[in-house]
């Protein structure tokens, strides 16, 4: 508990010390407003646009979370398909490394043109980049159950209904968890990378992506800070509450989430 | 003529038509009660045996009869404990035990009574909302003995159960389980490395040759029961462990 408040404090000490540099830098070159505003003018637009700022996080917010959600959903069914043959898996794995390889940006305008422009364009295409972790890693967890465990259900007469779900699922969850952290990093740049093509219904209305180009160019640099905090925030959250899903999920009983408590004989 | 616990006539085992076969030309019959021992060189296919007992594999030749039955028919009467305790890691040890007696959808009450019988019975009642994680070796291998004995099996399989626990655990367990069975009795196929386990352990030791596996020597240890720890330190078990060894290492210079 000590160690952690130490570790914060030093953090948050990292933080003030890093605005005293932002605002000495911009004191010491003379450097415009344009180009590098105050730590205060970036909070004070914040606090003035805060319906603005908080409106465009909030739709990016929802096609950042909807698309890792609906990936988390196709991915583990997909895992599933793939965990049933191994024949499946050769055919199509290969597949899942090009989904991870090929460039979202290359993709983006594709599916806007498929989809349509609007919130659900920029859904997919967060959907789209957030899949091939989720399908990699839980196929992965579902596959490398013990040989002999998969005997001691047989053994003991189990259907596969009860292999998949008292055995295969359950191994597979802390690997699972794996794959949508990953993902939960990389939502945020679907989800804003989707904005930049998508764009937004009215003109000054869209999520942080498209408020992005929009502040850009009306050289609204201060605006621009604020939105970009915004948008990291938005990747934190969606990262820390899939970690407290993971801790709540496996903390009894998975060896990286729990401590050591070894009650000898 | 009763049946056999467990027959085997003329058993063979190739993994393909192409490879060398693993065990050859197995006869063997384990009568009901017997604690028969299995030991021999790595790669005389011990284990492969016991697969082949449980069902878990079938023959290449000859065949198995499990009291009567075929191996894959016999399985409600067998249970098979393996060389590392195999818990499932999300279940506290009292679902672990349960787990067998889950599978075969037997009713909420009995799995419960049962289970809190058992580890009452390998001493973990204090223990029963633990995870395996906070279990030393020891503990988790008297889990996975109390699971295999929920489904109150006829013939138990064990695979180097606890080869992987250090000697003195090692001998403590050995004891333990002659308490278990002396008060249900089962039929035992134990596969082990250690010849001392296997003398303290059983009533018969059969030692396998090496490619193919076959059986070299079938041993009767005649050494009452109960046995306890003093036995370790007695001649008659000194004289027959000193026999086997040799045996054994006859077996595997041959």
């Amino acid at each position: 508990m000590k160690k952690r408040l130490i570790f914060s404090g030093s953090a948050a000490l990292v933080f003030c010390g890093l605005l005293i540099f932002w605002r000495l830098l911009i004191l010491a070159f003379d450097i415009p407003g344009y180009l590098l505003p105050t730590p205060l003018a970036v909070f004070q637009v914040a606090i003035h646009r805060l319906p603005d700022l908080w409106a465009a996080l909030m739709i990016s917010a929802e096609a950042a979370a909807g698309g890792l959600a609906a990936a988390i959903v196709v991915g583990v069914l997909i895992a599933l398909i793939f965990a049933r043959s191994p024949w499946i898996r050769k055919m199509f794995f290969p597949y899942t490394i090009l989904l991870q390889t090929v460039p979202i940006l290359a993709v983006a305008p594709l599916i806007i043109i498929w989809v349509g422009p609007g919130l659900l364009a920029v859904g997919v295409v967060t959907f789209v980049i957030c899949l091939a972790p989720i399908i990699a890693n839980t196929t992965q967890g579902l596959v490398s159950v013990d040989e002999n465990l998969v005997q001691l259900f047989l053994m003991h007469n189990a259907s596969q209904g009860q292999v998949l779900s008292k055995l295969r699922l359950p191994h597979a969850l802390p690997y699972l968890f794996v794959g949508v952290r990953i993902s939960s990093g990389i939502a945020v740049i679907g989800a804003l990378t989707g904005e930049w093509f998508a764009g937004s219904g009215r003109a000054g209305q869209g999520g942080l992506g498209y408020s992005i180009l929009y502040a850009q160019a009306q050289l609204q640099t201060a605006y621009l800070f604020a939105l970009v905090i915004a948008a990291t925030l938005l990747g934190f959250t969606l990262f820390f509450t899939v970690m407290f899903f993971e801790w709540l999920a496996l903390h009894k009983w998975h060896e990286s989430a729990m401590r050591a408590n070894p009650a000898n004989e | 003529m009763t049946i056999p616990e467990i027959h085997f006539r003329a058993v063979g085992k190739r993994f393909s038509s192409a490879s060398a076969p693993v065990l050859e030309e197995i006869s063997l019959s384990i009568e009901k009660g017997e604690f028969v021992s299995i030991i021999g060189p790595s790669g005389c296919g011990k284990s492969t045996l016991l697969k082949l007992v449980a069902g878990l594999s079938p023959c290449s030749q000859g065949e198995i009869q499990v009291n009567g039955m075929t191996p894959a028919n016999a399985r409600e009467i067998v249970s098979f404990i393996f060389q590392d305790a195999t818990l499932l890691p999300w279940r506290t040890v009292q679902k672990n035990v349960a787990l067998a007696l889950e599978l075969e959808g037997r009713t909420r009450e009995e799995t419960a009574a049962t289970t809190q019988n058992l580890l009452q019975l390998v001493g973990l009642t204090h223990v029963a909302q633990h995870y395996p994680r906070q279990l030393s070796g020891g503990m988790k291998m008297r889990a996975s003995i109390a699971r295999a004995l929920a489904t109150k099996p006829r013939i138990l399989l064990m695979d180097e159960p606890f080869a992987a626990l250090d000697e003195m655990t090692r001998d403590r367990m050995n004891e333990e389980l002659l308490r278990l069975r002396a008060e249900h009795n089962w039929t035992a196929l134990f596969v082990t490395h250690s010849v001392a386990e296997a003398v303290f352990l059983s009533s018969r030791v059969i030692i396998l040759a090496p490619h193919p596996g076959r059986v070299a020597h079938d041993l009767d240890i005649d050494l009452p029961y109960p046995r306890t720890a003093e036995l370790r330190e007695s001649k008659v078990f000194d004289d027959l462990v000193n026999r086997t060894s040799k045996l054994l290492r006859e077996t595997h210079r041959a």
